[in-house]
């Protein structure tokens, strides 16, 4: 998952880069991304370059977004890397223990590079990026509403 | 296209990895058990000029804690790629790796690998050297593992009987040649 292949676009290139869709597809619920998926009934004949296989990554933290990179914890992630028919490469990195997501997520990457992504992105990722947005939105929301400020009353000692 | 130089890196990895690596060790433990012996290895299909047999035995002992050195004989892009993808094992200089991978005449003389030391002898390195032949007539061997005594074809026999004389220090060595593998562990006496 080399970097370079970010720049990786398949005729009729989408709005979303590659390291959107796959940023996407990493953060969203995988229970969402199979049944999006499996209802918007995509297949491709594929062979697997490494099948599902659930592993853990170190996540890193900066305090306060600046400070010195700190090891936060390790989580769960499932991956899978598949190469269809016609050529193209797909990986597929999820959280969690979900195989099928792991596959529903590289199929959908390798895709996204053929001349199908405009039918896929309407189909699963734009509802997918909509769906999150919006569980963002409501969470902020209640956050936001037990917010409290803090006032302080002079009360004239220091003076 | 790229792609055709990409597809060598990424496929030809264990279709099963659980089974397949398992299977992989016993036939490498077993070969490092009892030295002179030979044993087929399948399920990798590595970039050339990688052998079947070194091909599995990456898939199966690398990791990316385990700092890996081509020789000038394999040190090619694609091989490069491929252990990366399989493997994720990090590549390091002669000097700290864990395993050297190339031909007899590519890795160099064995006194420059890492020999562990008297405290640790494990912190050696492990050699994956691909030879031309394993059941040409060889020189003979005794030692741990060897009930009477055992041949293998070794490429240069002061060197090796120079490794084994450095024990418990020195380097373990794999012979791969196509989908076979024989191996040498420091304690077996040249000769």
């Amino acid at each position: 998952m080399k970097g370079s292949e970010a720049a990786d676009h398949g005729p009729g290139a989408p709005a979303l880069t590659r390291q959107e869709w796959l940023g996407l597809m990493a953060r969203a619920p995988g229970r969402r991304l199979a049944e999006l998926s499996r209802a918007s009934g995509i297949t491709a004949p594929f062979a697997w370059l490494r099948p599902p296989e659930i592993g853990t990554i170190m996540i890193r933290g900066r305090a306060g977004g600046t400070g010195a990179p700190f090891n936060l914890g390790e989580m769960t992630v499932t991956r899978a890397s598949l190469r269809l028919e016609s050529g193209q490469v797909g990986h597929g990195h999820v959280q969690g223990r979900d195989k099928a997501a792991a596959e529903w997520a590289a199929l959908i990457d390798a895709l996204m590079q053929t001349d199908r992504a405009p039918a896929i992105a309407t189909a699963v990722l734009t509802p997918l990026a909509q769906e999150m947005a919006a569980s963002a939105q409501t969470r902020a929301e209640k956050a936001a509403a037990t917010r409290v400020e803090f006032f302080t009353l002079v009360r004239g000692e220091d003076q | 296209m790229t792609s055709t130089a990409r597809d060598d890196m990424l496929s030809g990895g264990f279709a099963n990895p659980s089974h397949a690596s398992a299977h992989a060790f016993r036939a490498a433990m077993d070969a490092m058990a009892r030295p002179g012996t030979i044993h087929q290895v399948t399920g990798a299909t590595p970039p050339k000029p990688l052998s079947v047999a070194a091909g599995v035995l990456i898939l199966t002992l690398c990791d990316p804690d385990t700092p890996l050195w081509l020789a000038p004989s394999h040190d090619l892009s694609q091989v490069r790629g491929w252990i990366t993808f399989h493997t994720g094992a990090p590549f390091a200089a002669l000097a700290t790796c864990a395993f050297a991978i190339g031909t007899w005449s590519a890795l160099g003389p064995l006194s420059a690998f890492p020999a562990g030391t008297p405290e640790y002898p494990d912190r050696s390195a492990t050699l994956i050297v691909e030879v031309a032949d394993l059941h040409a007539p060889g020189t003979r061997l005794t030692g741990p593992g060897i009930r009477d005594t055992a041949t293998l074809p070794l490429p240069d026999r002061a060197s090796f009987a120079a490794n084994a004389a450095r024990f418990p220090l020195g380097v373990d060595l794999f012979l791969t040649c196509g989908a076979e593998l024989a191996a040498l562990p420091r304690s077996t006496r040249i000769g």
